[in-house]
């Protein structure tokens, strides 16, 4: 019933949010909720221990082929997100073969350098994929003009209920899955890969699932990009973006679910309200990796680390009595 | 035909000079400390940068900003060892990251001081060394060629010579093993990093007047550096200097027959195919993954 009522909250301050601020704020918001499914998706991957450097160029996959789809096919939209989703999935089900002969270091090299080649191919090839320009006017969502009913869907706040609601969905489904059986073996191939061989688990095939996985949702992510913003080209997914990632993700903590999501929504905030609302915007960067070491140096497990410090303080005050060693995960 | 084939051999043999400079130095850090620098275009970046103010900006003399810069680049090392790289010896992926805030505060720096523009460097020399009417070697890429060449025979003396080059092999093999031999790791981290920053540092300084210098010159080094590290088998130095040869030959080739693009398209699907075939890299021995 608790769990119910913070629920609800969290419910309505969403939904309330875009309503307080100027339409500026209305739009990064919208960013943020799309990059939130991008990060949590890349923590499903790292649960099987590899770091990719490719997860924003699969990002890439699935809005290239969502807004392909609508232009040349012309797909409606959601159906277009959703073949991109699996598009994406598809090209990771390819890239496993060769990566995944590769561990640590090398994964992470090689996956950068099969992300770089789609990239690269993508500014080359002018035909189906508008070379260095990109892709331009890509449709949105349809209006939905139902009697009283209207939703203009180039309007942020109507965009953000629509991903709101596509990432909350998606979200539920990470969670179910990392509480499912997969999920558990996911953090056996991790941290007791011998035991969970010995045990009779296929690891390349769990590797795979996981990587499959997450780079669907994160070409569901991509899709909801680019009907967005509308035009796309190579350089929307580049090193840059991955290093955004691989920083949410890093300074949040990999550790919980919520980790990632607060590492991400946190640095945005720092980077795009504050840093850019004091006037510091050639130093951004310099303030971002200053953030990006101290943090590395002095909060080496995330700021979930101190959400946790902050929980169980407060369990102790409210239950003086409160038996060690059980607290939920 | 026979002509710009030697144009080309020219030119390659130029790129393959700078890259390996970088190369080597990624995998001395990469061998000795088990750190992927990312921030190693970055030092490069930085030593062209000590061209633009000391040798366009002051006026001095080019070798005297030569040593400047690889003094100074090599200082940006330490200092990355000694705030960062030390502290996360035991954290391989918190190292990276934090390599990753270093290069983007060196190019915030470089952007603020200097602009994002491409900046002015008057050549060193204009002469240029003519073999036939259509094969010409501006005696500038000559310096950088006998330059490469020279840091890279007295690295390679440093390291089969002398005691500390013992020592860093040493703790590149088995770091456990050496300190047990009581070879101290943080000084022979510090000569590492030192010695690998001096190094893309110098390239930096070396190709400066030859190629467009901006706050993001770095990241298409640090491509090639990566590509050849992982082809030439990571913690290899002799293995580095070789697949800089060859990629350098590759990609220019593939330049001036097709297109800069396809050229790199090239470069990472050869490194992939070596990965594929042997996850260690051609020349690797060392397993530190």
């Amino acid at each position: 019933m608790r769990n119910f009522l913070i629920w609800l909250i969290v419910a309505a301050g969403l939904i309330a949010l875009p309503h307080t601020l100027s339409f500026s704020l209305q739009e990064i918001l919208v960013f943020l909720v799309i990059n939130v499914l991008l990060v949590v998706s890349y923590r499903l991957l790292t649960l099987t221990g590899e770091w990719s450097l490719g997860h924003v160029v699969i990002m890439g996959v699935g809005a290239y082929t969502s807004a392909l789809m609508t232009k040349r096919l012309g797909v409606y939209v959601p159906v277009s997100m959703i073949m991109g989703a699996l598009m994406a999935g598809f090209v990771a089900f390819l890239l496993s073969f060769p990566l995944f002969r590769m561990k640590g270091f090398y994964f992470l090299i090689g996956s950068f350098a099969s992300a770089e080649i789609i990239r690269l191919l993508w500014k080359r090839f002018r035909e189906p994929f508008g070379g260095p320009k990109g892709l331009k006017r890509i449709d949105s969502l349809a209006d939905i003009n139902i009697g009283p009913i209207q939703v203009d869907f180039f309007e942020p706040v109507a965009y953000y209920y629509f991903a709101l609601i596509v990432v909350a969905v998606c979200l539920w489904i990470l969670w179910r899955i990392e509480k499912s059986l997969v999920g558990l073996t996911f953090h056996a191939v991790h941290w007791q890969d011998k035991l969970a061989q010995a045990s009779g688990v296929d690891l390349r095939r769990y590797r795979t699932l996981a990587f499959v996985l997450a780079s669907s949702f994160a070409g569901l992510s991509g899709a909801l990009l680019a009907h967005y913003i509308g035009t796309i080209n190579p350089n929307s997914f580049d090193v840059e973006l991955m290093v955004f990632v691989l920083t949410w993700a890093i300074v949040g903590g990999t550790a919980t679910f919520y980790g990632p999501i607060l590492g991400c929504v946190v640095l945005t905030l720092l980077n795009e309200v504050v840093l850019r609302e004091m006037g510091f915007q050639q130093m951004r960067p310099l303030i971002y990796g200053a953030i990006m070491i101290g943090s590395i140096l002095f909060l080496p497990d995330g700021l979930e680390s101190l959400v946790k410090r902050a929980m169980a303080a407060w369990k102790r005050r409210s239950t003086p009595a409160a038996e060690p060693g059980k607290e939920s995960a | 035909m026979l002509d710009l084939l030697l144009q080309t051999g020219l030119n390659a043999l130029y790129s393959a000079s700078y890259i390996s400079l970088v190369a080597v130095g990624l995998v001395l850090i990469f061998g000795v400390m088990g750190i992927v620098n990312f921030a190693h275009g970055e030092l490069f970046m930085a030593g062209a940068y000590v061209v633009v103010a000391l040798y366009s900006g002051f006026k001095l003399p080019y070798l005297l900003v030569a040593a400047i810069g690889l003094i100074f680049v090599g200082c940006l090392g330490l200092l990355m060892e000694r705030t960062m790289f030390r502290p996360l010896r035991t954290n391989p992926l918190g190292g990276l990251v934090a390599s990753i805030g270093f290069l983007m505060i060196l190019q915030a720096l470089a952007s603020m001081t200097f602009g994002v523009r491409m900046a002015f460097v008057p050549p060193v020399t204009q002469e240029v060394i003519e073999f036939s009417e259509r094969v010409r070697l501006p005696v500038q890429r000559l310096y950088v060629i006998l330059a490469a060449f020279g840091f890279l025979t007295l690295l390679w003396l440093f390291l089969t010579k002398t005691r500390f080059g013992w020592a860093l092999r040493a703790s590149a093999q088995d770091p456990e093993a050496a300190a047990l031999q009581g070879i101290s790791i943080n000084q022979t981290a510090k000569i590492a990093m030192f010695i690998g920053a001096a190094l893309a540092g110098i390239a930096g300084v070396l190709t400066a007047p030859l190629i467009s210098v901006n706050p993001h010159m770095g990241h298409s080094v640090i491509i090639a550096a990566f590509i050849v590290a992982i082809v030439g088998g990571v913690g290899s130095l002799e293995g580095a200097v070789v697949a800089s040869v060859a990629y350098a030959f590759v990609h220019t080739f593939v330049t001036t027959f097709f297109d800069g693009v396809i050229a790199d398209i090239t470069g990472l699907s050869l490194m992939l195919i070596v990965l594929i075939i042997k996850p260690t890299g051609l020349f690797g021995t060392a397993d530190r993954a």
